[in-house]
């Protein structure tokens, strides 16, 4: 699949997103956009998985763990073939599986529960660890947000995954510079994650995260260490009037900025 | 007073834990041990020599413990993760929730040196709390052996099961009350000796001093009926039912705080199925003062004189209706 048909892809999830977000009048909405490109080329280009065999043993592992934007997660599944597409209308409604976070007991595809922030990459490093252990040659990815990296649960599993030589392993922070109430810098400010992440001995590669001729091959990248991608990317991500506004962290759209999103989405396929 | 009547009898759970745990794991090359720099005190080293690649060690940072082991059981492994059950259970809680419970990860969660095992260390070092935490999860077993007959037997309960499992093990030294080749049931409390008066019902390092007071009590000639429930979530509701009905009262005592542990999960029972007059002993909901868990134990009312004396005042408010 090429970097246009990944990019044709994206905006159809982005679009299908939207539609959910206000069909359900809930959703975190500039997460989502900001995370939907690497979801993409995760789902799309890069993951080893089978839909039809969502436990398959070999498969790539992925974690969601910034589990707030599942709905970008599910409309990526789906689109993929581990869900109906027509079930993403469910999302919210009562007795859905399609809760405001991912449930690996109910939805295929996803790997374990994420919510409370901070979960996901101890979660990987354990996957990532268990392949070292067995000699299975599946890799681990996992997503955080990068308010999310002030949980200090993260920094436990950064140092022992360099510890583990966890060189099959590859985090993604999506560094879209926004937190739920406030920018990263103007709340506790972590970046720049780089120099960080190096000093835990991880490889770091920076990305625009919203480039999909950057993405492929970060996630490709192989080497010696455990991985971290600084994706830096645009919370609201393809809708101009969302984009790097706080405020649309979990904020719906009305009925006219509905129209306009729509219309720029759609334009843009 | 203390129970203890024969102490060259008395065994430490932890070994059997590990001897089951390195036994099952020479069978099974699926089990790993995961510990927070806790080979030491949770007795790993044997674990550790025989399947140097099957220890992960994360160092002092019990969220991530929780969280690997979630992982690690992801990839297709069968990780006891074993940690002081203090830090185990009040640190990653969250972790137990929602990476372990939630996700239906096949964890074992070994909560090592639990009670007031680490006695003078303090209430940091305690978890009279654990019981309360851990069994209103859904999902999770809840499992306190009372000897090392039935902690063997429990491990390897939870290695065969399929499911998160919280075992709760102490390092205070108590005598083999079940028989040898005695088998786990989940949710299945043993009778250990029938009575008609009052149900003396415990578990952990509680059960051998009920069996020393019920001995008590006959010797006034009281008999008692005494209850090893070892599986604090899901209760066993049977057997509590047919005790209120049998013996008229219940009497619980346990090395947890009186809040929200055995003795509540069995009051629910009662007020639900049977209501009948009820006492619950256990930690009356302070930080204890300095002392070896025997000696808080027995300060609280839980020597096998105090476990007596208090089933006495029990039958009298039984009689009284």
């Amino acid at each position: 699949m090429q970097p246009n048909d990944l990019e044709r892809i994206a905006r159809q999830i982005r679009l299908r997103d939207l539609q959910a977000v206000v069909e359900a009048g809930a959703g975190h909405i500039g997460g989502e956009m900001s995370a939907i490109d690497i979801l993409t080329a995760l789902y799309f280009r890069v993951l080893r998985v089978w839909p039809d065999q969502p436990k398959h043993p070999e498969r790539d592992r992925f974690v969601l763990s910034k589990g707030h934007v599942a709905l970008a997660l599910y409309v990526t599944l789906a689109k993929r073939g581990f869900l109906p597409e027509a079930e993403i209308s469910t999302f919210l409604k009562p007795h859905s599986r399609l809760n405001g976070h991912p449930n690996c007991t109910k939805v295929p595809g996803v790997e374990t529960n994420t919510g409370p922030l901070g979960h996901g990459l101890p979660v990987a490093v354990g996957m990532a660890k268990a392949a070292k252990l067995t000699g299975a040659s599946y890799h681990t990815y996992v997503m955080t947000g990068d308010g999310e990296m002030q949980e200090g649960s993260n920094w436990e599993a950064i140092s022992s995954a360099a510890q583990f030589g966890l060189n099959n392993l590859t985090l993604v922070i999506d560094h879209n510079r926004f937190q739920q109430g406030a920018a990263l810098k103007d709340t506790n400010n972590l970046a720049p994650f780089p120099p960080k992440l190096a000093a835990f001995g991880w490889d770091v590669t920076e990305i625009n995260g919203n480039a999909m001729d950057e993405i492929v091959p970060a996630l490709e990248k192989r080497g010696a260490r455990p991985h971290c991608i600084v994706a830096h990317t645009n919370k609201g991500h393809g809708i101009s009037f969302m984009q790097d506004t706080v405020d649309w962290h979990h904020k719906v759209p009305n009925a006219e900025q509905y129209r306009i999103a729509l219309a720029e989405l759609s334009e843009a396929i | 007073m203390n129970a203890v009547t024969n102490p060259a009898r008395l065994h430490d759970c932890r070994d059997a834990f590990v001897a089951t745990l390195e036994r099952l794991g020479a069978e099974n090359p699926r089990i790993v041990a995961v510990c927070n720099d806790s080979v030491g005190s949770s007795k790993l080293g044997g674990f550790k020599a025989k399947f140097p690649d099957r220890l992960v060690n994360v160092g002092i940072a019990e969220q991530n413990m929780v969280g690997v082991g979630a992982g690690l059981a992801n990839g297709g492994l069968l990780p006891f993760v074993c940690g002081a059950s203090c830090f185990l259970t009040g640190r990653s809680l969250e972790q137990i929730k929602a990476d372990i419970a939630y996700s239906n990860a096949n964890v074992k969660l070994v909560g090592i040196s639990a009670g007031m095992a680490y006695g003078e260390l303090g209430p940091t070092h305690h978890s009279t709390e654990d019981f309360a935490w851990t069994r209103v999860i859904p999902n999770l077993a809840v499992i306190a052996p009372c000897d090392s007959v039935e902690t063997a037997a429990a491990v390897e309960w939870a290695a065969a099961h399929e499911g998160p499992v919280f075992l709760r093990l102490s390092r205070v030294g108590v005598p083999d009350l079940l028989p040898a080749g005695h088998r786990f049931e989940l949710g299945r409390a043993n009778v250990l000796r029938d009575g008609d008066a009052v149900t003396l019902i415990a578990n952990g390092t509680l059960t051998h001093r009920m069996l020393k007071a019920a001995e008590l009590l006959a010797a006034d000639g009281i008999e008692a009926r005494v209850l090893n429930m070892a599986t604090v979530r899901p209760i066993d509701v049977a057997a509590i039912v047919a005790a209120a009905e049998a013996t008229g009262c219940i009497l619980t005592a346990e090395e947890h705080s009186v809040y929200g542990g055995l003795g509540s999960a069995i009051a629910e029972v009662v007020v639900d199925h049977a209501p009948v007059p009820m006492k619950i002993l256990g930690v009356p909901g302070i930080f204890v003062p300095t002392g070896s868990a025997e000696f808080l134990l027995d300060e609280f009312g839980m020597s096998p004189a105090g476990v007596a004396e208090a089933a006495k005042a029990l039958i009298a408010r039984k009689r009284r209706g």
